[in-house]
């Protein structure tokens, strides 16, 4: 293989899908920053407080200048900890997390890499995260964290089940499992009312909750329930490794309002598919989307009082999975003997 | 050329770090090792182009399965320290076992050849790449052509849970529990008495 070759159909392809990704990352490190200062601010106009107002105009540099004191802080290792697995975790949180965002269509086209099972890629990248939180609770040799570790664990793998059942019942609607031809599937002509939000409703709302728990957001938070166990799993960390998990956090809740988007609200599609709406650029509607669904998280950390940790179960096993069960049989019926399946 | 590099790499590792699951000596870091293995073992899937399968391997045993193996050993507290106690004294045995088993691997892989008649008999012929996704193909034929068979090992997995639930689920008569249908069924008339108290006096 001459050089000439090689440049051709590796090193330059390989060029483009780096810079690509840091273009990606770069733009998404910037939304979490302000989607972290707006999180604060909502929570803090429910509950009539000022929230972050201090640094810069209205408080706008708050989550630089937070990122700042952090990575400027010492990080320290507790004595009884293992090193090695104490510093592992963090990474993990954060590298799995963004990873995830590789196979996301933020419009028609604009993707890192448009595999075939883009759908199973998310999920399954989503379902390796509880992994920081497990080994971040155990090499912190602390019964705290520990404790939380264990709750978060089984509570990650519950909501785990319901989210796949719904993924399925979408995946009927639309017969392929690339995430871009699943939005293209709600492409229907009817704007708004052709998403699959109308006609899947129930799992759209179970999707919702279960998100929330599956990103431990508040009112499923008890991994880091700070009334009983201080801080969860991260109460030993500070400095740079909190700011991973911290980032990890975010850019899982990101992710999971990116899919809410896409399998619900019709990714890039305009709401009204007529002239002003379709000239405005699909990637300004994917981001409306994904901001309204987290604007709709936020709402619900502001408005929702903590679950007990037998209720959250209960809510998992006993109400999502029948119910998911059962819409996955109807969908199916319907889609078969309604003639409605996709090909 | 980069299919054969990424082949050695995912291999190597797997092989590595399946060598340090029986190796390392805290528990925690087997099954590390382990996940690890499964990673890899994803990612030859891939290199093979079967990309269902890798992510199936992923979602199901490292993101369900292994955190179970994780959360089991983390509670347990093994003293391993104390079970390799007698190792020396069982390692010709152990050895020796594995070498048999080794010997007769080698002996029924190596000689394994697909008949010339079986070619043209099989039921179902494996559509070519290029038409079918292997999401699709794998689809057409566990779960159309044999999903009776599938139906029937689904039910074999639900007798094993359920048989499993009923061996250890125990209610005991002290604990309080919360119904919450009995919750909800509750009606005001029945757990609420208003009474007219006069100042003074009480009840």
């Amino acid at each position: 293989m001459t050089l000439a070759e090689l440049w051709g159909s590796y090193l330059w392809p390989l060029l483009i899908i780096v810079l690509q990704s840091f273009l990606l990352l770069a733009v998404l490190l910037v939304v979490i920053a302000y989607v972290l200062y707006a999180d604060r601010k909502i929570w803090a106009a429910v509950q009539i407080r000022r929230g972050p107002n201090v640094v810069g105009p209205f408080g706008l540099l708050q989550s630089f200048a937070d990122m700042l004191k952090f990575v400027l802080k010492e990080p320290t290792i507790p004595d009884g900890a293992n090193r090695g697995l104490f510093i592992l975790a963090p990474i993990v949180t954060c590298l799995l997390a963004l990873a995830g965002w590789a196979v996301i269509p933020v419009a028609d086209g604009w993707v890192i890499a448009d595999i075939n099972v883009g759908i199973l890629y998310v999920f399954a990248i989503s379902s390796l995260g509880v992994y920081g939180i497990i080994i971040a609770g155990w090499a912190s040799n602390s019964k705290y964290a520990f404790l939380a570790a264990l709750r978060s664990a089984a509570q990650m793998v519950s909501y785990e089940v319901s989210i796949g059942f719904v993924i399925i019942t979408v995946l009927l609607c639309v017969g392929s499992l690339n995430l871009t031809e699943i939005v293209r599937a709600q492409d229907t002509g009817w704007g708004l009312f052709g998403w699959f939000w109308l006609p899947l409703l129930p799992m759209f709302v179970i999707f919702f909750i279960s998100a929330l728990a599956e990103t431990n957001r508040p009112p499923f938070d008890l991994v880091e329930a700070e009334s009983e166990l201080v801080a969860g799993f991260m109460v030993e960390y500070g400095s740079t490794p909190y700011v991973l998990f911290m980032l990890g956090e975010y850019v899982a809740i990101s992710i999971m309002c990116a899919l809410c988007t896409i399998l619900f609200l019709g990714g890039w599609l305009p709401p009204v598919p007529v002239a002003p709406f379709t000239w405005v650029p699909g990637v300004v509607w994917f981001t409306l989307k994904a901001l309204f669904v987290f604007y709709m998280f936020a709402m619900v950390k502001a408005f929702v009082p903590r679950y007990r940790y037998d209720q959250l179960m209960r809510l998992g096993w006993k109400v999502f999975l029948p119910i998911s069960l059962l819409m996955v049989v109807i969908v199916a019926g319907v889609l078969h003997y309604g003639g409605l399946a996709p090909k | 050329m980069i299919a054969a590099a990424f082949f050695y790499l995912f291999s190597g590792i797997c092989i590595a770090s399946a060598v340090m699951v029986i190796a390392s000596r805290n528990p925690v870091h087997s099954v590390l090792f382990l996940i690890l293995a499964f990673v890899n073992a994803a990612g030859l899937f891939i290199l093979m182009g079967a990309e269902f399968l890798a992510l199936i391997l992923v979602v199901v045993y490292v993101g369900a399965v292994a955190v179970l193996f994780l959360f089991v050993v983390m509670m347990l507290d093994v003293d391993f320290a104390e079970l390799r106690q007698g190792f020396m004294n069982y390692l010709p045995v152990g050895a020796l076992v594995g070498i048999v088993l080794l010997c007769e691997l080698l002996l029924v892989v190596g000689a394994w050849a697909i008949g010339p008649g079986i070619v043209r008999t099989v039921v179902l012929p494996i559509p070519p790449a290029e038409t079918v996704t292997n999401t699709e193909a794998l689809g057409l034929v566990l779960y159309t052509r044999y999903v009776y068979f599938f139906q029937a090992s689904g039910l074999v997995l639900l007798v094993a849970m359920i048989g499993a639930i009923v061996l250890t689920l125990r209610h005991k008569p002290a604990v309080k529990r919360q119904n919450i249908s009995d919750q909800l069924a509750r009606k005001k008339a029945a757990i609420i008495e208003m009474h007219d108290v006069r100042p003074g006096q009480g009840l």
